[in-house]
């Protein structure tokens, strides 16, 4: 099968905030604003931004958690967003997700055995007790987890341990596409590490693709294998990590770039981003970044940039560098 | 004479049924205008520490052993009366969630004038007058109408820089600040952190950040004191400990960290976790995650051993010294 694993086209996400039905216009937040991204088989794509650039939002619109406003989703080739909740089922199976906070995430009142068991006996309801218990210990086992915690509770667990029982659970129907919706953040320094290492096991162990939802640059720099930098619900650039980091484009991913606090032996130096960050409710016009761009003109406040695809195969959705001035 | 000094301080938590000990034998000082960082995972006893310095612990936290030398006075048997003169005025605390922090029902002007009528005898004007001159050191955009706000009516960084400003009300010698940017997107963080930065050089004041961020550390501070289960572990000229750990510990966490040329390889993970108050292990309570535990690691609590400019807590620290250490 050729093409892309997962594709995106044009996404939009509107919420409706209410308002009264006489109303002219609604307020809504503008999540997501039209962003396409493609994801290929065995890759790691990483998306991030700050909080409320709607990263999280495209994630759940992929998984079909959200529906969609406007636009397509892809899975395979197959159309998705459409699809009734029974026709989803095959590819619910397929795709799965690992949710930032193991504690909220995991049901208090399951054992670890039951929360594990769950989505194979509603996916594979015909598998019999001993194949489930099988399959239990040797997911347990291949993340790290002694199965002789399966009588226990979450709350007997340290935060990694819940997070490495959480990406048990999803590997446990054994997918081809993980969402992990900033799976590390929560955790302690040491702890990450662990996790991360995990995951780029599971990772090389099954043929994993993952769309993995960060904030932190620094691990983007070391799991991604391409990187897509989002701002108030619109994609700014989509690159190969390598050269994300190299030879930042577009404006934002500069600022972001620089402000990642580094283990450095000097003193932080900063230059500030002009304004603060406007809310999705009152986008700006034209290019949303460009009441905080040092690079703005008129141009950029008018008219919403489109993609540019660059030589090095970077997209970036920016005027300054479609017209060479940066 | 360093401006305050903890000296072999020790809180214990009296349980049901034992007694936790939270912080054991520590020790560190800080100079006037001088920024120290306090690192550590979660439940290493950084916060704990700070809390004890003000008096700010929660029942039935208590101070068995040590003392709190601020301006040579002992602040641990200081009573409610001499400490509010203390507290909030010669010695500010800055926490991690700003939201918290601020009264959501008063507006900015009155949670100001209420601090500074608190601790000096001072008329409404006046007191107004260097919230606006305050406000305005930190960077907030005309203070004059600012301070008619309700906190939700600001930005998260703004009302960071609110806190921050409230902090620097009284002119206090140390401000302590317990994970201030940690809530904060990157870009907002950078800012906040280059903020407190240059206040503190400018007005000569000192600073006890507390995080378990060591870039943000290695970036802001001049000095660092690493802690582990309770204990120092390692302390030291920052831009030597990021640079030349001596404690295995610290080694750890700097070498855990996602770094350039550590793309796509397995992090080095520090295994395990660190241990809860009540199963703190025997000897050296890092031993079982040290990879070069011996015998007497498992037997005695290491010493604090002088490593050039640097103090560790570990029995090897010079032999480790030798080798090339990260």
């Amino acid at each position: 099968m050729s093409g892309p694993l997962v594709e995106t086209r044009g996404v939009e996400k509107r919420f409706d905030l209410g308002g009264y039905f006489w109303q002219q216009d609604k307020p809504v937040v503008r999540a997501l604003n039209g962003v396409s991204i493609t994801i290929e088989k065995g890759e790691s794509f990483c998306l991030v931004g700050e909080s409320g650039c709607g990263k999280s939002t495209l994630a759940r619109c992929i998984m079909g958690l959200l529906e969609v406003s406007r636009g397509e989703i892809y899975y395979q080739g197959e159309r998705i967003d459409l699809l009734s909740a029974k026709a989803m089922m095959p590819y619910r199976r397929r795709m799965q997700m690992i949710f930032q906070n193991p504690y909220a995430s995991l049901n208090p009142r399951m054992t670890i055995q039951k929360t594990l068991e769950e989505p194979l006996r509603f996916h594979f309801p015909e598998m019999k007790n001993g194949e489930v218990h099988d399959k239990v210990e040797e997911v347990m086992t291949s993340v790290g987890n002694d199965p002789a915690w399966g009588t226990r509770y979450p709350h007997e667990f340290s935060g990694g341990q819940r997070q490495r029982i959480s990406i048990a659970r999803a590997l446990m129907v054994d997918p081809d596409f993980v969402v992990a919706d900033e799976p590390i953040s929560a955790l302690d320094v040491s702890i990450q590490a662990q996790v991360l290492n995990v995951m780029m096991d599971a990772r090389d162990m099954r043929d994993l693709t993952y769309l993995f939802i960060t904030h932190d640059l620094s691990v983007v720099h070391h799991f991604g294998t391409r990187v897509g930098v989002m701002y108030l619900g619109a994609l700014c650039e989509l690159a190969q990590t390598k050269t994300l980091f190299d030879t930042p484009r577009h404006p934002y991913t500069q600022v972001l770039l620089n402000a990642i606090p580094k283990l450095s032996t000097t003193e932080l130096t900063h230059t500030p981003m002009l304004g603060e960050v406007p809310t999705a409710i009152k986008l700006p016009s034209g290019c949303v970044f460009h009441p905080r761009c040092p690079y703005a003109n008129e141009r950029c406040s008018r008219e919403v940039p489109t993609g540019t695809t660059l030589d090095d195969g970077t997209v970036v959705a920016c005027h300054a560098v479609e017209e060479n001035r940066i | 004479m360093a401006l305050l000094e903890v000296k072999n301080l020790g809180i214990e938590f009296p349980m049901r049924r034992e007694v936790l000990r939270a912080l054991q034998g520590v020790s560190f000082s800080l100079d006037a205008g001088e920024r120290l960082g306090i690192v550590g995972e979660s439940g290493a006893g950084k916060s704990i520490a700070a809390f004890a310095i003000i008096n700010l612990l929660s029942k039935p936290g208590r101070i068995n052993a040590g003392e709190i030398l601020f301006e040579g006075r002992d602040l641990t048997g200081l009573d409610d009366e001499a400490m509010r003169d203390i507290r909030g005025n010669r010695i500010s605390m800055i926490f991690q969630d700003p939201m918290m922090t601020l009264n959501p029902v008063l507006t900015i002007e009155t949670q100001m004038i209420e601090v500074l009528k608190a601790h000096r005898n001072i008329s409404d004007n006046d007191a107004r007058k260097i919230a606006v001159e305050k406000l305005r050191e930190v960077a907030i955009p005309s203070p004059e109408d600012r301070l008619k706000s309700y906190p939700h009516e600001l930005s998260g960084g703004q009302r960071q820089r609110v806190v921050i400003a409230i902090a620097l009300l009284t002119d206090p010698s140390i401000i302590i600040a317990d994970e201030p940017s940690t809530a904060l997107d990157v870009t907002i963080q950078a800012g906040i952190m280059a903020l407190m930065l240059n206040l503190c050089k400018s007005h000569d004041v000192g600073l006890i950040l507390i995080t378990h961020d060591l870039a943000v550390v290695s970036q802001v501070t001049q000095r660092v004191v690493v802690m582990y289960a309770g204990r120092v572990v390692e302390e030291g000229p920052t831009a030597e400990i990021v640079t030349h750990p001596k404690h295995p510990y610290t080694r750890g966490l700097i070498k855990a960290l996602p770094q350039e040329g550590t793309a796509g390889k397995r992090l080095n993970q520090i295994p395990g976790s660190m241990p809860t108050l009540d199963a703190i292990p025997d000897g050296c309570a890092f031993h079982p995650r040290c990879p070069h535990a011996d015998d007497v690691c498992r037997a005695s609590v290491p010493e604090i051993v002088r490593v050039g400019n640097q103090f560790s807590r570990c029995g090897k620290a010079n032999e480790l010294a030798e080798e090339n250490s990260l």
